[in-house]
This record gives C-alpha cells, sequence and structure tokens, in this order.
C-alpha cells in the first residue's frame, strides 16, 4: 500500500507544481520587470519534500501532462509547442533539478533542515536547472553559448529567492505537520 | 477536462494521432537543419497556411503565438549583434515555426487519444515496476487536483486580504502545501480502503 501512498504524493506535488503556475498573483515583481513564474520553486519543494525519485517523477508527470495539452504551464502555455521553444532546456532540467535537489536533501540530512534545503534547491534548483537551459537555448537560437548565458543572467536573482522561499517553507510546513518532509530525519 | 483541445472538425482532426506525431517528429528534424531564409519563410508560411485551412477563423489560433514574441524580439536584437541579421531572422522563423506546428498537433489532438497512442511506450516502465493503469491514476489524479489547490489558494488569498493582507503572499504556500498533504493523506487511505490502485476497475 506504500507504493500507493507514494503514487498520491507525487501526483500532490504535480499539482502544487501546477497550482504554482495557475496563479499569476504569485508571480514574484522583482528583477525590473522579468517574469518570474512560482513554477521552478514547485520543482524545488517536489526535490526537498519527496527526495530525489519521487521528487523527479512528480515533475515528469507534471511535464507529461503539459505535453499532453493541459496549460498548465504559468501563464496559460501547455501542448506540445512548449517544447520546441527557446526555454526547452529547462524543462528538460526540470526532472534533473528535482533529482539532484531532493539527493543533495538526503546528503545533507546531518545538517539543520532549513541550511540542507536551501543548499539543495540553489544547486539542484539552479546550477543544474540552468545547465540544461543554457545550452538548450543556445541550440534552439543558434545563439553563442556566452551570449545565451547573458540573456538569462536576469533570472538568477528572482531564482535565489525562490530557493530561500522553498527552505523556509520547508521549515514551517514541518514544523507545523512533523513527518511532511520524509527526506530529512527532522521533518 | 482543462485542455488546450479545440472542439470542432477539420481534415487534422481527422488525421491520426500517431501520424500527426510522427510527421510532427519528421519535421522538427528537417527544421532544425535548414539554414536559408527562403526555405524557413516557405515553412512558416506552410504552417501559417494550415492554420488558416483548420476552420473559418483558424488564424485565431496563430496568438498561441504570442507569449514567445518578447523572447524572439531578444533574440533578434542578440542576433544583431553578435552575428548577421539573417542568421537571427532564419533562428527566429524556425522557433516560430516549430512552436506553430507542434500547437496545431495539440490543438487538434483529444488528451485521450493521445495517451492511448503513447499507451505502448509506456510498456517498458514495467520492466522498473511501474504499471502504465498506475501512470493512468497518477494523471487523473493530478488533474483533479490541480484545480482544488487552486480553490484552496484563492480562499486562502481572500481570507488574508480580509485580515488586511500583505505584501509576503508567499506565506500562503505553507497552509496551501499542509492542506495538499492532509487531501493526500486521505485519498491515499481512500485509495487502500478500496484495494489500492492494483484493485480500481481497469478504466479510470
Amino acid at each position: 500500500m506504500n507504493r500507493d501512498r507514494s503514487l498520491v504524493q507525487i501526483a500532490l506535488y504535480a499539482a502544487i507544481i501546477a497550482a504554482l503556475g495557475l496563479l499569476p498573483k504569485f508571480n514574484i515583481p522583482l528583477a525590473g520587470g522579468v517574469p518570474i513564474t512560482a513554477q521552478t520553486l514547485g520543482l524545488m519543494l517536489a526535490g526537498i519534500m519527496l527526495g530525489p525519485v519521487r521528487g523527479a517523477l512528480s515533475v515528469l508527470l507534471f511535464l507529461f501532462v503539459v505535453a499532453l495539452g493541459a496549460p498548465l504551464l504559468a501563464g496559460g502555455r501547455g501542448g506540445l509547442g512548449v517544447f520546441a521553444g527557446p526555454t526547452v532546456g529547462f524543462l528538460v532540467g526540470f526532472p534533473v533539478a528535482a533529482f539532484v535537489t531532493g539527493w543533495l536533501m538526503q546528503q545533507l540530512r546531518q545538517n539543520q533542515l532549513f541550511i540542507a534545503a536551501l543548499i539543495a534547491s540553489v544547486c539542484g534548483g539552479i546550477i543544474v536547472l540552468y545547465l540544461f537551459g543554457v545550452p538548450g537555448m543556445a541550440l534552439m537560437t543558434s545563439l553563442t553559448f556566452g551570449a545565451a548565458a547573458k540573456a538569462i543572467l536576469v533570472f538568477i536573482p528572482g531564482d535565489l529567492i525562490k530557493a530561500l522561499i522553498a527552505a523556509l517553507l520547508a521549515r514551517a510546513i514541518s514544523r507545523a505537520k512533523p513527518g511532511s518532509v520524509p527526506s530529512h530525519p527532522a521533518g | 477536462m482543462i485542455s488546450l483541445y479545440l472542439e470542432q472538425q477539420s481534415w487534422l482532426h481527422r488525421l491520426p494521432t500517431s501520424a500527426k506525431l510522427i510527421a510532427l517528429a519528421l519535421s522538427s528534424v528537417a527544421l532544425l537543419t535548414v539554414a536559408s531564409p527562403w526555405i524557413m519563410l516557405a515553412a512558416l508560411l506552410g504552417a501559417i497556411l494550415i492554420y488558416l485551412s483548420l476552420a473559418p477563423q483558424g488564424w485565431r489560433h496563430l496568438s498561441a503565438a504570442r507569449p514567445l514574441i518578447p523572447f524572439l524580439l531578444a533574440i533578434l536584437v542578440i542576433h544583431y549583434f553578435t552575428d548577421t541579421l539573417v542568421e537571427g531572422c532564419v533562428s527566429l522563423g524556425r522557433l516560430l515555426t516549430l512552436f506553430l506546428i507542434a500547437n496545431l498537433v495539440t490543438l487538434t489532438t483529444r488528451m485521450n487519444d493521445m495517451i492511448n497512442t503513447l499507451q505502448p511506450c509506456f510498456k517498458p516502465l514495467q520492466l522498473f515496476g511501474i504499471q502504465p493503469r498506475s501512470l493512468a491514476l497518477a494523471i487523473a489524479l493530478m488533474i483533479r487536483f490541480a484545480p482544488v489547490l487552486a480553490k484552496v489558494l484563492e480562499s486562502l488569498d481572500e481570507a488574508w486580504r480580509a485580515r488586511g493582507g500583505g505584501k509576503q503572499k508567499w506565506r500562503l504556500l505553507v497552509p496551501l502545501i499542509i492542506q495538499g498533504i492532509t487531501l493526500s493523506e486521505h485519498v491515499a487511505d481512500a485509495l487502500a480502503a478500496r484495494g489500492g490502485s492494483a484493485g480500481l476497475n481497469k478504466r479510470i
């Protein structure tokens, strides 16, 4: 029966990622008008809360349902078209980012939950994600690697804030509902 | 069900899903190799013509590409400064064409048809112990959870504003996720009480 519980949790975090994108109100107003969606916050959370395998699976489930035609990406986008866009590298990096975030959470279990979650989200949800996103953008737009990297740097400050929020959320949730962060002993 | 599917009839709706997906894959690969601006323009016009042939108001659906525009302009500008404008136009045309043809498949294919067509691709997952049926259940659960969570977030937001609100709206995510976890526990219990996902009827 544990399997089914995992399945429901995977579906839940996939839906949380979707809900974060459904609400334009949650766009964080920063970085000079660059639209920052909360969706990458969702993938950090999936990794932090569920650990590497289930976290990555829930992100894969989300992407799969988007590819099927559900308009669940921020701004009501969806369908196969988004996988042909300049940001496809980020979409490919989503599950890997969630995996690395979850894996780091497990490696850092000796540390405090907040610190572990912060380091895991910065490394997994930002560094790993951009390792996929920037080459993907360079490939799709035939820009040089450097030009693509420069064009995308504006998103970094917002992403750092999201990593901080993800860590704060993990701590608050584990306090309010012990046992809800299974990837960490304190959770 | 929330979907970008276009509820009507056209020649593209009648084509089998597998044919559309294979055609999309082949034309995407072909487009990535095109370097001539004229061939790219022809491809773009071809894609637009297909939209026009869809329905009396097929051109309306071209607006799906609108969120791409700021991105495309930025790419054009960067190309202009790093190499040539022609290069920029080719890569802009490629992105736009790729997006438009991929979106055509989404517009003209029902979500269920897409899942059914992709079903054979899930067979290898059984090697890892993932049953195709669990996947179908996960999709159904997620599609149901998403609007419920959006609704919960909306009412949390209303309550927050009624109490005076504030700037740090991300704090609402704490009760949202806790309510989500509670909800998922109830669903998991209900599933277990019915014999688990293995005991469910085949048609979900």
